[in-house]
Parts: C-alpha cells; sequence; structure tokens
C-alpha cells in the first residue's frame, strides 16, 4: 500500500498565528474554536459531576453544606446543558461538516459564524464569573419566586450568561437554515441529503424558535430580581407557574437540540459501519421534523406537580406519547440498516452502537413519565435524574464521541489509535451503566434529586453510582489523551479512511479551504453503497 | 448555487407600485382612527374582538404589501407562517392552563 | 440581471456565494428567520400580558385607563408613515433613484425619532404620576398590587420596543451612509430591503402593542 501523504495545503496551514484563528471566516476553523470552548466547559461541569458524587458516596451531607451542594449540581446543570450539550454536535461538528456534506464552500453567513463563537465566549465568561463570584443555587432551572425574590446567588450575572449564549445558538440555527436552503450543490436535492443535515435543520428550526423565549424568560426574571416587577411573585399577584410554562415552551424542545444532532450522527455512523443505506430514509428524515414540531408541544409534563389544571396536564400528556414515535420509527430505523448489512466495529460503531441501546432506555422511561399518574410519584426523585442522564450521556455524548472519531480523520488528517479507542469506548459504556443504572432503582425507592444527604438504606446503590462515574471520568479523560497525541503522531489518514460513501470523503483530509478544489455535481443518493457481494457455498 | 439550477437564473424582482404603497397607508390610517374611536364605546367582550381583528389586519397589510410577503416565494410565506403557528402554539397551550384552573376536579 | 462575468466580479459579491442573486435569496431568507426570532422573543411578553390580562381585567383596565391615549395613538400614525416611506425607499433603491432613496431614509429616520420622543414624553409623564414599579410607584389601592403587574408589563414591552427602534436607527443611518456613497444600486438594494423588513416588523409589534396597552376599559369611567 501506498505511503499516504498529506495534501500539501488544507484549512489548517493556511494561515498561521493566533489572528488566523481569532479573525478567520473559515467553517472549519471555527469549528475547531468551539471544539476547545466545549470541551473547557465538559470539564468544568464534570468537575461539579465528581464532587456531587463524592457527596453521595455516604448519606450524611459530610463533604459540602446544603447551600453549597445546591450550588454545585446548580453549575453542573448550566455548564453541561447550556455550554455543552446543546452547543457541542451543532456547533463543531455542524459547522464543520454541514457546508462540506452540501458541497457548499462555506456557511452563508462566515461572519455572522465567528460571531457566534464569540458570543459563546462571552456567555460563557459571565457563567464563570458567576462561579467564581460565589455561584447560584437555585437549580438550573430557576424556578421563581426562589430565584426572583429569595435566592441571595450570583443569580443575574448566570442569567445573563445564559441569555447571551443562547443567542449563539440563534445565530447558528439561522446560518444553518438558510445555508441547507440556499447553499446546496447543483445536484443536492433535499432528498439526496445525508441525514446528518436533516438532522441539524430540524435541531435549527428548533434553536430559533425556541430559544428567544427562554431570552425573554430570562430577562423577566432578571427585571423581577433587580427592578421587583412582580410577575412571577405571589405576593404580587404573579404566578410562579407562568415562569415554568415560559421557561419549559423553550426547554423541553431544548433536549430536543440535544439530541436531533446526535441522532443524525448515528445514521451515518450506522449507514457507514454497515455499508449500507440507512433503512427508510425518508422517514427517518421526516421524523426529524416531526420530533422539532411535537417537541414543542409537551412542555406541560414536567409541570404535572407544579400546580397547573389537571386538563392541561392531559392534554401534555397525550402529545408526550406522541412524540415517541418519531424517535422510535428512527430506532426501528438504524436496527433494520443493521440487519443484513456488513456490520463493523470500529470505535465510531461501537458509540452507535451503545446509543441505540442507550437511547431505547432513556426514551422508554420518558414513556412511563409521560403517564401523570407514574410522574406524580417519581418526580423530584432520582428515577428522572437517571432518566435525562441515559438520554444526555447515554445518548448525546455518545453520539457526540461517535461522531468525533468518526470524523476526526477528515478533521485532523490523523488517524487515532484503534486499540485504545476501543478501550476507551467500552470504559464508558460499562461506567456509565454503573453510575445510571443504580440511580433509576434508588429513585424508584423514593431518593428525592437535589438534597446532598439521603437515608442510609440507599448507599449501596449511592456507591455502585458513584463508583461508576469514576469509571467514566477515567473514560472521557483517555479521548483527549489519545486524540491530541494523534494530531502530532498519528498515522495520516487519507481522504477516505473508512470507505464511506459522502460528499465529506471525496475531498483531502484535512480539506482545503474552500472545501473542494471543483463544486461537485451530485448525481447519486445519500448511501448508494455498492450492493453486498453473494457468497454462496457450493 | 441555488437548488439544482445552474445557471442560477434569476425571477426579476417584482416592484410594486408606489400607488399600492399609498393606498394601504391610507387603510392603516383609517383603521388606528376606527380602533381607537371604537374603543370608547362599551360593547363588552367585542372591545378586545374588534381591536385584536383590526390589529391583525393592520399586520396583515404591513406584511402582504410593505415586506413584500404578496410577492415573495412559498418559503417566505412558510417562514411567516410558521411564526404566527408557534405562538400560537405558545399562547394557546399555556391558556389551556389558565383558563381551566377554576374547573372542578375528578372526585 | 448582470452579465455572469460582471457579477462574478461585483464588488459586493462575497466569496462563499456563486451570484448576487443567491446571495440575495441568503440575505433576505435570514433576515426573515431572525424576524422569526423576534416575534417569539416579544412572544413570551405577549402571553405573560394574555395571561394577567385574563386574571385580573379590572385592574388592567384601570391601569391602562392611565395611559396617555393621544400619545399613543399619534405614535401609531407617526409609525404607519415611516412604514410607508420606508417602503417608498425600497422603491427607490430598486428603481435607481438615489436622491428619493436618501430622501425617504432621511425622513424615515426622523419619524422614528419623533416616535422615540413621544415615548421619552410619556414615561416622563407616567414617572410624575408615580406608575413606575421599582421606583416610585403609588397606585389605587383597590387594585395596587395586579395593576403594579400591568406597569411593569407596559414599561418592559415598550421598553424593549424603543430598544428595537433605536437599533432600527442605527440601522438607517449606515443604510444613508452606504446610499450616499453609491453602495447602493438596482443590482445590490438587498441591504435596504432587508433593513426594511426589520423596520417594518417593528412597526407592527406597535400595531399590537397599542391596542393592548392603551385601549383597555377606554370606556369605563374609573
Amino acid at each position: 500500500m501506498a505511503t499516504l501523504l498529506s495534501p500539501p495545503r488544507h484549512y489548517l496551514n493556511d494561515g498561521y498565528g493566533i489572528k488566523s484563528w481569532l479573525l478567520t471566516r473559515d467553517h472549519k476553523r471555527i469549528a475547531l474554536l468551539y471544539l476547545a470552548s466545549v470541551t473547557v466547559f465538559f470539564f468544568i461541569g464534570g468537575a461539579m459531576a465528581v464532587l456531587i458524587r463524592l457527596e453521595l458516596a455516604t448519606p450524611v451531607g459530610d463533604l459540602v453544606s446544603d447551600e453549597t451542594y445546591n450550588k454545585l449540581f446548580t453549575m453542573h446543570g448550566v455548564a453541561m446543558i447550556f455550554f455543552f450539550l446543546i452547543p457541542a454536535i451543532p456547533s463543531v461538528l455542524g459547522n464543520f461538516l454541514i457546508p462540506i456534506m452540501i458541497g457548499a464552500k462555506d456557511l452563508a453567513f462566515p461572519r455572522l459564524n465567528l460571531l457566534s463563537w464569540y458570543i459563546y465566549v462571552v456567555g460563557g465568561l459571565f457563567s464563570l464569573y458567576a462561579m467564581i463570584a460565589g455561584g447560584v443555587d437555585t437549580g438550573w432551572t430557576f424556578y421563581t419566586p426562589f430565584s426572583t425574590v429569595s435566592s441571595t446567588t450570583q443569580v443575574v450575572p448566570t442569567a445573563l450568561g445564559i441569555f447571551v449564549v443562547g443567542f449563539s445558538g440563534i445565530l447558528t440555527g439561522l446560518n444553518f437554515i438558510v445555508t441547507i436552503h440556499r447553499m446546496r450543490a447543483p445536484g443536492m436535492t433535499w432528498f439526496r441529503l445525508p441525514l446528518f443535515v436533516w438532522s441539524s435543520y430540524a435541531t435549527s428550526l428548533i434553536n430559533v424558535l425556541g430559544t428567544p423565549v427562554v431570552a425573554i424568560t430570562i430577562l423577566l426574571v432578571a427585571a423581577e430580581r433587580v427592578l421587583h416587577f412582580g410577575f412571577f411573585d405571589p405576593s404580587v399577584g404573579g404566578d410562579p407557574v407562568l415562569f415554568q410554562h415560559l421557561f419549559w415552551f423553550y426547554s423541553h424542545p431544548a433536549v430536543y437540540i440535544m439530541i436531533l444532532p446526535a441522532m443524525g450522527v448515528i445514521s451515518e455512523l450506522v449507514a457507514a459501519g454497515c455499508r449500507k443505506p440507512v433503512f427508510g430514509y425518508t422517514f427517518v428524515a421526516f421524523a426529524s421534523l416531526a420530533i422539532a414540531v411535537l417537541g414543542f408541544l409537551v412542555w406541560g409534563h414536567h409541570m404535572f406537580v407544579a400546580g397547573e389544571s389537571v386538563y392541561s396536564a392531559m392534554i401534555f400528556s397525550v402529545l408526550s406519547f406522541l412524540v415517541a414515535i418519531p424517535s422510535a420509527v428512527k430506532v426501528f430505523n438504524w436496527t433494520a440498516t443493521m440487519y443484513k448489512g456488513s456490520v463493523s466495529w470500529e470505535t465510531p460503531m461501537l458509540y452507535a452502537y451503545g446509543f441505540i441501546g442507550l437511547f431505547t432506555i432513556g426514551g422508554l422511561t420518558g414513556l412511563f413519565l409521560a403517564a401523570i399518574a407514574v410522574d406524580v410519584h417519581v418526580t423530584d426523585t432520582y428515577f428522572i435524574v437517571a432518566h435525562f442522564h441515559y438520554i444526555m450521556v447515554g445518548g448525546t455524548i455518545m453520539g457526540y464521541l461517535g461522531g468525533l472519531h468518526y470524523w476526526w480523520p477528515k478533521i485532523s488528517g490523523r488517524l487515532y489509535h484503534e486499540g485504545l479507542a476501543k478501550i476507551a469506548a467500552w470504559i464508558i459504556f460499562i461506567g456509565f451503566n454503573l453510575t445510571f443504572f443504580p440511580q433509576f432503582v434508588v429513585g424508584y425507592l423514593g431518593m428525592p434529586r437535589r438534597y446532598h444527604a439521603y437515608p442510609p438504606e440507599f448507599q449501596v446503590l449511592n456507591v455502585l453510582s458513584s463508583a461508576g462515574a469514576s469509571i467514566l471520568g477515567v473514560g472521557y479523560l483517555l479521548p483527549m489523551a489519545y486524540l491530541i497525541w494523534s494530531l502530532r503522531y498519528g498515522r495520516i489518514a487519507g481522504s477516505n479512511p473508512w470507505g464511506a460513501v459522502g460528499l465529506e470523503w471525496t475531498t483531502t483530509s484535512p480539506p482545503p479551504t474552500e472545501n473542494f478544489a471543483q463544486t461537485p455535481v451530485v448525481t447519486w443518493d445519500a448511501y448508494e453503497y455498492p450492493a453486498p457481494v453473494e457468497t454462496h457455498v457450493a | 448555487m441555488s437548488e439544482a439550477n445552474p445557471g442560477g437564473a434569476a425571477h426579476p424582482a417584482h416592484v410594486v407600485p408606489t400607488r399600492i404603497y399609498y393606498v394601504i397607508f391610507g387603510i392603516l390610517m383609517l383603521c388606528t382612527y376606527l380602533t381607537v374611536q371604537i374603543a370608547f364605546f362599551d360593547l363588552g367582550i367585542l372591545n378586545t374582538v374588534a381591536a385584536l381583528t383590526i390589529a391583525v389586519l393592520k399586520a396583515a397589510l404591513v406584511v402582504l404589501f410593505f415586506m413584500h410577503v404578496k410577492y415573495s416565494t412559498r418559503l417566505t410565506w412558510a417562514v411567516v407562517i410558521g411564526s404566527i403557528f408557534w405562538l400560537a402554539i405558545l399562547l394557546a397551550l399555556t391558556l389551556t392552563d389558565y383558563t381551566t384552573r377554576a374547573w372542578q376536579t375528578f372526585g | 440581471m448582470l452579465p455572469d462575468a460582471v457579477e462574478h466580479h461585483h464588488p459586493a459579491l462575497a466569496h462563499q456565494f456563486d451570484s448576487l442573486e443567491q446571495q440575495k435569496e441568503a440575505a433576505t431568507l435570514g433576515m426573515w428567520i431572525f424576524l422569526v426570532t423576534e416575534v417569539l422573543f416579544f412572544g413570551g411578553l405577549f402571553l405573560t400580558y394574555t395571561t394577567y390580562r385574563h386574571l385580573y381585567p379590572d385592574a388592567f383596565a384601570a391601569a391602562s385607563h392611565e395611559l396617555i391615549v393621544w400619545a399613543g395613538t399619534i405614535n401609531t400614525a407617526v409609525l404607519i408613515t415611516s412604514s410607508l416611506t420606508m417602503a417608498l425607499a425600497v422603491h427607490a433603491a430598486q428603481t435607481g433613484n438615489r436622491r428619493l432613496l436618501v430622501l425617504f431614509l432621511i425622513v424615515t429616520m426622523i419619524l422614528g425619532t419623533v416616535f422615540l420622543g413621544i415615548k421619552a414624553f410619556e414615561y416622563y409623564s407616567e414617572w410624575e404620576e408615580r406608575h413606575v414599579p421599582g421606583l416610585n410607584y403609588a397606585f389605587d389601592p383597590r387594585y395596587y398590587r395586579h395593576a403594579q403587574i400591568f406597569f411593569s408589563l407596559y414599561f418592559l414591552m415598550t421598553g424593549l420596543h424603543a430598544l428595537h427602534m433605536i437599533i432600527g436607527l442605527g440601522i438607517m443611518a449606515v443604510m444613508l451612509r452606504w446610499s450616499i456613497r453609491g453602495t447602493i444600486t438596482p443590482e445590490y438594494f438587498t441591504p435596504i430591503e432587508i433593513s426594511g423588513l426589520y423596520w417594518h416588523f417593528v412597526d407592527i409589534v406597535w400595531i399590537f402593542l397599542f391596542p393592548l396597552l392603551y385601549l383597555i376599559g377606554r370606556h369605563a369611567h374609573v
């Protein structure tokens, strides 16, 4: 086999120096700027998680005070949700891949893209300031009137940080929507698009429609806290539940912002890993849109015990059952893709298969919660915590890591060490399940969430969970190490190390700044793998 | 390139005759006058209905003619209608809570 | 449309686009999507308003009665006129009439400033009447608490709207500069058109704010 050479000119060596990075308009460089920043927040959120699990290893609140514990889980949630899970896949993988996947030279608005990153950084700085200046203890959900009237912590700086970073998401979503509508290469019709693009499009719709509502809600909270306006303060006639309506109108679709891009990644991984077109391409594409739309109709299921009218609750409950359907369609279709496919077991595919199993568990437990009768008992217990971590960690983060590994050769031009990567994937899978499965049990048994102490009979399960967390932590550190190592010492990748189908694999690794030497003209479907060769025993 | 259309042939931008702008302006001013006048009569619930209807009509005229949506692509229409629809979701589903809180619960 | 050879090197064509037409379509779609986000942004406030008006109709009527109807009415007329002049500015840009474009932009900006001036006068009156929550609020004890919610909404909604007006004036100032310099031509008038979209949107928000805030229970003798 001929020794592969790096392309002489590509986006990483097209200009050196800090200015060429901080003032870049290249979507690929901006994706790497995001990669650095979201990783910082991932480790900040992770550090909070370490302290939380350490505290919960014993039933007594002996590591930190209850107020400090409140700050820990709040900041864990804020850092992880707003600064990692929501931006990670869209702003890192989406930014890098969408123009290439559609055959364009860049996004529609490259300078807006760079501005989005700076806005993210400013929002991040506000939140970091809040953490250093004493933290915030309201929970990432900021329920009123505690957050507006009683809390004595850094509510406003944190709220401002979230307000600002929300605009980063809105502008990125806007950029993606316009790009996908207007910048597709000749022949790249909607139904030839990779499913990752469909998912990113649906995610962008949610970003654009939902984030402004949480933005105004945060402004209302800040106004109430600073000027004592009284929208959510019962002593003035305000209704705290109105805050919850406004907050969850965004924050429920936000969870679909977190999962849809990961689902898009999984579609790509399953197709490449099984050498087959995704089964029911059209259904999967429309399922993404359906999730985006239906996701906006279910927010009241977070408020079953908050005081909303029971009739309203019933409507939200029925709608919540409906939203599970398109997600199930996707899981069925990925499974059907694997059937009679040429299934491979490389690291990205390990993450994909892990995703399918863990997301299914997380999603099914969501159905339990959609039933009001069950939710009334398990609300605010660890059952809920386990449910959303199965989806956000077992789902989104596995999808993120799978995608990062799959496209790493394209992004860096290098191959990572496959053996180490497989080991890390298994460590993460085992660590994850050990951390969060016991939480389903302990939550069902009645352990409340957001408490730093608990009855001693729950200790065994908590210790299992904390042990799992330590394994998970090791698992997350390994990719950091070997991916960075590969930048210098990894084997040169070549343009298509996976032998996959897709426009991104037709250009060099790393790609040139303008993505393609010539604008491609597309005449093939998204996953046109050659039919498998049938072998017969004579 | 836009769509699967390598030539990028443009549909010529529609120039709206200014006469139409002045007519729409007149209607908008008339509606403003009407909405203020109606407010001074007690029509019960119809006050709100009238005020909102007139506001919606004014907004529609601005959207269709001043913002050229009447002459725009289907995509633009979809975006405009989508935004109204999503605002409607926010208002309608929240109001399912507030309008039914006083109703009897079961048992 | 310009022949391809000329278009490819048009100074206003950005490198990621293949034609001015594609750039125009992208910019227009981008502005429309931005306006969608603004609809939802203000929408949260309209939801808050709707909820509390549903809960406290009498207090809202009493509080609304205190607003200066003639100021709000004049402001509505001012904004509608400014939308007219904005549409005429776009028309002038499209037809290559630089003089009229500059004129209509200036008139639009003057009208926007008049709006803000009247708003400032209203805010000052409300301060004198002690209707500013958080600062010097006092009201009829029958409706004290709930009217405070009305006034909070009033200041927040009209304040946010005014902020958008100020940003709009800034955008118009930039457009004016570009128009005077000759950057705007019949081939490239997209900036004027999408600035117009923004301006009309701000007008539409006021079209709803005006009846909802100023005209509740006007007929009543409180």
